[in-house]
């Protein structure tokens, strides 16, 4: 450790730079590259987000009829050829309705957890750098606000605001943002005490330039982590506010809504009409949860160690005790052999 | 030790204001006056004309919102002179029943509690096993499949269950959950197979990040030197696992005890109306639309007030497990 601080203080600050330079890079590049090798699971998620997303944006080019066209004669019609998926008690396409809710979906996730990290980090970075009084009432108006439930606070959000999507992605992008900043605050906490940061202030850097070209980028992996967690959690959420009747309003095709009202109402003469949505909501969701934990794992710098060391004890625990790894062909110590 | 206790429990107060400033002025943005639903209500029954402004008076809400705020506080003379608010230990009086708020929670209490203890055990017993395993054997079948699992249970919003675990079963067996609560003390077995469908639901939706705490504990604790230690010292997979990494692994879990109950608290609120439960997260609902804000603040009040002492405790017992924290 000793001997690490004294290399850092006696490369020159030029060579230094370039190298930080050169990591900041590559950072996504090589969190991309590890996932595809390292996380098949991770990769699936990549792939489930990334066609929500193509749904999402493509959604009028995709969907065969549009989200709000009512016909009579296919009330309540059942998964068939006309209506790949069924129709719903207002004859509307539930295929047409799920890809145009794929959209919504994606305001709300990319919307509210985009919101959300922005205030994070502006919270935590604050509170965690500048630290001293600033830091002691952010950090009481925290606490107090981590205190209240969080459905408690949506719905009379929801209540004073109305109902509405820019609502919805506002009032949890607030929620997150705040949850998510004691997150931020411990990370900045960690590195403002490392030699680079005090090493840059020595040399007369503004709080600014250190904050932008120091702090920031160290906190990336946390605030891509957040970012990833906090959309699951916000598909979910506004699920469950239309489910309480305070979320999007219909005709707008959000799958919760569609889960919710009319879906609970027909769900013994026409399942699919609940079925559908509930399935495209838990897939998005597992997807976007397999991406984040996969990105977790990547990212988190205290779980490096590329393979694990725990392979590669194994392997000297069972040599030692005479089993030359019988039992650990399955793990990661099979595949470093 | 002494000193960071007081110090801590000196911290709530702070942190109590500002809940009560959150809570007390949210609820009054609400679009909607209580008054005028009441008068809807009493037109609607009686048909008489009511006196608003003296109904406004008898429920003391025609003085500026401030003063209801200290008043309720208790910093504030009531109307008769004397001080009877939050500092008092009084909670005031629902606007709608005339009783006291606190009269109103006391017997929702139990079983939003009951609800909660049993969602978290479940919970706890699915993830910790679960977050173990994978952690140990990363990047295999088995750590995919035990994540898919319970990551599957945090993919659906626990309405959607609920509303089907209650519908099916109806359709095929008959089957349908009590509309009536069981009291525990009357029937045991009828009480926990009633809190069964709910608690299990409600365990598997906290499952879910638990198991990522675990997993990502284990994961940090395998790679440190004193578990390559108890490998080369020849230890069986066993014991280094169960002995020396687990142990470890789980103290930060502890924590995630004060993250959860707002959480539950979220979750039983669904569930507790799914399932006709007569708790705390039902009686949020109603008075939400009923605009009924002591009772509102009171819940609130309540709630924060056991989360920030299961923080406590679980920020004392943490010392106790893991001796590197030290009392500052």
């Amino acid at each position: 450790m000793k001997g690490k601080i004294a290399d850092m203080a006696a490369t020159p600050g030029k060579k230094d730079r370039e190298d930080r330079e050169e990591k900041r890079r590559s950072l996504v590049m090589d969190a991309l590259i590890r996932l595809v090798r390292e996380k098949p699971l991770g990769v699936i998620g990549a792939v489930i987000v990334l066609g929500m997303l193509f749904v999402g944006i493509f959604a009028n080019f995709l969907a065969p009829t549009g989200y709000n066209e009512m016909s009579l004669a296919s009330r309540l019609r059942p998964p068939s050829g006309e209506n790949l998926l069924g129709a719903d008690h207002l004859g509307r396409d539930i295929l047409s309705r799920i890809i145009y809710g794929a959209r919504i979906s994606m305001y709300v996730s990319l919307g509210s957890s985009g919101l959300g990290i922005v205030i994070a980090t502006i919270i935590g970075i604050i509170s965690g750098y500048l630290g001293g009084k600033a830091d002691t009432v952010i950090q009481r108006f925290v606490d107090g606000w981590m205190c209240i439930p969080a459905l408690f606070l949506i719905l009379t959000i929801m209540a004073v605001v109305g109902p509405g999507l820019v609502q919805v992605i506002v009032v949890l992008g607030a929620l997150y943002g705040v949850a998510s900043s004691r997150v931020i605050r411990s990370a900045v906490i960690a590195i403002k005490e490392n030699q680079y940061v005090h090493a840059s202030k020595a040399i007369g850097a503004r709080t600014r330039t250190i904050l932008v070209r120091h702090i920031l980028p160290n906190v990336m992996g946390p605030v891509i982590i957040l970012f990833t967690v906090n959309m699951g959690a916000a598909i979910i959420a506004e699920a469950s506010i239309s489910f309480l009747g305070f979320g999007i309003p219909p005709p707008t095709p959000s799958w919760g809504g569609m889960l919710s009202d009319s879906g609970r109402r027909y769900m013994l003469q026409a399942p699919w009409m609940a079925l559908w949505p509930g399935i495209a909501l838990a897939v998005v969701v597992y997807g976007i949860n397999m991406l984040g934990d996969a990105l977790r794992d990547i990212l988190d710098p205290r779980l490096r160690g590329r393979l694990g060391r725990y392979g590669r004890g194994k392997v000297a625990a069972a040599s030692l005790s005479g089993r030359p790894g019988r039992r650990f062909k399955r793990g990661k110590a099979a595949e470093q052999a | 030790m002494r000193a960071y206790m007081i110090r801590r429990l000196l911290l709530i107060v702070p942190t109590m204001f500002v809940v009560t400033l959150i809570v007390f002025f949210s609820v009054r943005f609400i679009p909607g006056s209580t008054i005028d639903l009441m008068v809807a209500e009493m037109a609607g029954t009686s048909g008489e004309e009511v006196d608003r402004d003296a109904l406004e008076r008898a429920l003391g809400l025609d003085v500026p919102v401030h003063v209801q705020y200290a008043r309720w506080l208790g910093v504030w003379p009531q109307r008769d002179g004397s001080f009877h608010g939050l500092v008092q230990g009084h909670l005031g009086t629902s606007l709608w029943r005339n009783r006291a708020v606190l009269s109103e929670i006391l017997p929702r209490l139990p079983v939003s509690f009951e609800l909660g203890i049993l969602g978290l055990l479940i919970g706890l017993v699915v993830a910790i096993p679960i977050g173990v395993y994978s952690a140990i054997r990363q990047d295999t079948a088995a750590d995919y499949v035990g994540r898919s699992i319970a990551i599957f249970f945090i993919s659906m919003p626990t309405f959607w269950i609920g509303t089907m675990v209650v519908i099916y079963p109806s359709i095929w067996w008959g089957w349908s959950p009590s509309m009536e609560l069981i009291p525990f003390g009357e029937d045991p077995v009828g009480n926990l197979a009633q809190f069964g469908l709910p608690a299990f639901i409600l365990g598997m939706y906290t499952s879910g990040s638990m198991m990522r705490m675990t997993r990502t504990m284990m994961l940090e604790v395998l790679r440190q030197d004193y578990v390559r230690t108890a490998w080369s010292k020849g230890l069986t997979e066993r014991t280094v696992i169960l002995r020396h990494a687990v142990k470890n692994a789980l103290i930060p879990v502890i924590t995630l005890l004060g993250i959860m109950v707002p959480i539950l608290v979220g979750g039983t609120v669904i569930l507790e109306q799914i399932f006709c439960l007569p708790g705390m997260g039902r009686l949020l609902i109603e008075c939400l639309t009923r605009r009924d804000y002591p009772i509102l603040c009171g819940l609130n009040i309540i709630i924060a007030v056991f989360v920030l002492l299961i923080n406590l405790a679980v920020d004392l017992t943490y010392a106790h497990l893991d001796p590197r924290v030290q009392y500052k």
